[in-house]
């Protein structure tokens, strides 16, 4: 859902982002440039940590497309965040197959360790995490990635979950 | 042992570089398909039988010959690179270690259906495979293989790599062409068929990934001898990818017609059950397909060994048999419980319905709602009936095949899992703490040492 306060945030898209961008629609043919939608809205994120409203609206100006246009997709597809999130998003598979080799135990310790609901940020503003559809690695399930490199960590276990948080945590960037 | 024609060469390290792939004889399929005519090497596909491999199992060839041609317009080959499809992880296994051997199929196929921009649709959630096929097809074109008058015979190809935004449904062929028109992922009504009015109106072909993948060794060794490997009308060899309660999960590479038992408890494939526990059921192709109870699976109810291909799985319908779907393996042991995992299915179904139809994005969430009830201990006698209502009222009322896809799994489980649902509901309190367990669905199992 897009909610109405984030409207107020208003970003500055930097020129290696517009770089990208302009290389984007240079893949599809004259007055076909709204295919580089979804590309675009991917460079986005990796720089903002999420979708913003008044980042959507520029990407329409940029797109020569109408700001509902942005908005129908980013709203429609799942990896697209909405609000701001944590610097690292924990996207866990919750699917079946997963299901069946302990998906369910290593969401409820990321819970646990990290001591925020499905959604919700530390307050140290470092992590959130959330359950997320079969992400095509079922043979080496419980599995997760985060964005925006959309790492995978595979064969997840408590302790192999508790070493991945630490690790993060202690990572300086 | 069966031959291996997509991935022989996927333990030589750096053959996801092109040196190292094209001195494994890569890249030999373009130079032998630049000297054919696009309708010989369309003859080619066609003589080798093979049959889509994102699914449906259509015939390549035969959809290759269906794509018009009108003077003067622009024609696409896409490669559907979704791999959404639960259980289901070849496409990704491929892309990551041999991703050279999509990049040649894509240039043979695009060659004969006459396309000279050709896109693949890769799931976003799949960056780490996009960087590699973006080298790949970097190195491909430095080396005269892609861009301006490849291998100087005045073919003219760029290939682009397109990431989806995370939604199932982008999947289906014309959702997926939405997609990347830059829009949502809403499935087109069909007819016009995308071979007619696809990539922006103009003649297109989807593709699964391992489709065009086999074309190279199609081209390489001819469409006969390719369709001498199998059985009947399942020809070549198929990568399955076997997750679950098995010993050794992975991306196989069979020969279509290889015996279920063999898959699953040869130590060249699956190797057994993992942790010694009995075989409760499988789905066979993918969360879309019909589960089936292990008696069911082995055995085909005219008590004939269940074999690795099209028809084998499909044999006795929806009675007793089920589908190969995309080769998403999925193994059920004792303790694993079938309500929570129809349950688990029809959530995702529920999630990633895009919600045109009502039948889909209702029935869905109600089947959804009834489950997660059964599921936790309150469910009722006349469940089992509801669900089996609603799922028959999704199917065949729907644009795309994803609502057929939701209902068929929860169909089949209470058809042969009923005394496990009705278990739940005059067992609710002990539904929560434990599981139904094996009952009789097991027998008879092989003896893993009359397999050796
Ligand atoms: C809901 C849904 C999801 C699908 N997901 C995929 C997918 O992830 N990959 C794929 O290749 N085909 C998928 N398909 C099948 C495609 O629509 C299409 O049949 C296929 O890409 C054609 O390629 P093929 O003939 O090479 O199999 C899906 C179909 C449906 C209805
Ligand atoms: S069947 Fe479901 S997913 Fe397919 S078009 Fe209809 S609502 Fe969308
Ligand atoms: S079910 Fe988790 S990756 Fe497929």
């Amino acid at each position: 859902m897009l909610r109405v306060e984030d409207a107020q945030v208003s970003v500055e898209f930097s020129p290696e982002l517009l770089n990208k961008m302009a290389d984007a629609v240079t893949r599809y043919p004259e007055g076909k440039q709204k295919s580089a939608l979804l590309p675009i809205l991917h460079y986005v994120q990796a720089e903002f940590g999420w979708v913003s409203p008044n980042a959507m609206d520029q990407v329409a100006a940029f797109l020569k497309i109408q700001p509902i246009e942005v908005y129908e997709v980013a709203t429609f597809y799942t990896m697209y965040l909405l609000k701001p999130s944590g610097k690292y998003v924990l996207e866990v598979c919750r699917t079946g197959p997963c299901g069946v080799v302990g998906a369910d135990k290593i969401m409820d310790h990321i819970e646990k360790t990290l001591g925020v609901a499905e959604g919700e940020v530390t307050t140290d503003g470092l992590f959130s995490w959330r359950g997320v559809e079969c992400l095509a690695a079922c043979g080496f399930g419980p599995v997760l990635q985060i964005g925006p490199e959309y790492t995978f960590y595979e064969n997840l276990t408590e302790s192999s979950v508790e070493k991945l948080i630490g690790d993060l945590r202690k990572k300086k960037d | 042992m069966g031959r291996k024609l997509l991935l022989e060469h996927i333990n030589v390290p750096g053959i996801n570089t092109f040196d190292v792939y094209r001195s494994k004889g890569g890249y030999a399929s373009v130079e032998k398909a630049l000297k054919m005519t696009p309708e010989e090497i369309v003859e080619e596909v066609k003589k080798s039988g093979l049959r889509g491999r994102g699914g449906a199992g259509f015939p390549t060839g035969m959809k290759w010959s269906f794509l018009a041609k009108p003077e003067g317009v622009a024609r696409y080959l896409v490669c559907n690179a979704d791999e959404s499809e639960p259980g289901t992880f070849k496409d990704r296994y491929l892309m990551t270690y041999i991703p050279h051997l999509l990049i040649e199929g894509m240039i043979v196929a695009s060659f004969a259906l006459g396309a000279k921009t050709s896109y693949i649709y890769v799931r976003g959630e799949m960056m780490p495979q996009i960087r590699i096929l973006e080298r790949a097809i970097a190195e491909a074109k430095a080396k005269g293989f892609l861009g301006k008058n490849i291998l100087g015979t005045g073919y003219d190809l760029e290939l682009y790599v397109q990431p989806g935004g995370g939604a199932y449904i982008c999947g289906e062929e014309t959702a997926l062409l939405e997609s990347l028109e830059g829009k949502r992922g809403n499935p087109r009504i069909k007819p016009p068929f995308p071979a007619i009015a696809g990539l922006y109106g103009c003649p297109t072909v989807v593709n699964n990934v391992e489709s065009i993948a086999a074309v190279v060794p199609i081209i390489n060794e001819g469409g006969e001898e390719y369709a001498k490997i199998g059985i009947g009308r399942s020809t070549g060899t198929k990568l399955i990818s076997a997750g679950g309660n098995v010993k050794k999960p992975g991306v196989y590479e069979i020969d279509l017609g290889l015996p279920v038992e063999e898959f699953l408890y040869s130590d060249e494939y699956c190797g057994g059950i993992a942790n010694g526990k009995r075989l409760k059921a499988v789905v066979a192709g993918g969360s879309s397909v019909p589960i089936l109870p292990a008696n069911l699976f082995m055995k085909t109810i005219n008590n004939e060994p269940r074999l690795m291909s099209y028809e084998s799985l499909s044999d006795g319908g929806f009675v007793s048999g089920t589908m190969m779907g995309s080769g998403g393996f999925i193994a059920y042991d004792e303790d694993q419980c079938i309500v929570r995992n129809t349950w688990n299915f029809t959530r995702f179904y529920h999630h990633e319905s895009c919600g045109q139809c009502s039948p889909c994005r209702e029935g869905t969430g109600w089947m959804e709602k009834v489950l997660h009830r059964l599921e936790h201990g309150h469910g009722r006698m006349s469940d089992m009936d509801l669900l089996v209502d609603v799922s028959k009222k999704i199917e065949g009322n729907t644009i795309c095949p994803l609502g057929d896809a939701a209902a068929w799994p929860v169909a089949s489980a209470i058809r042969h899992f009923r005394d496990e649902f009705e278990w739940h509901v005059t067992h609710g309190a002990e539904a929560t703490v434990r599981n139904f367990g094996l009952a009789h669905y097991a027998d008879p199992l092989p003896k893993p040492e009359v397999l050796a």
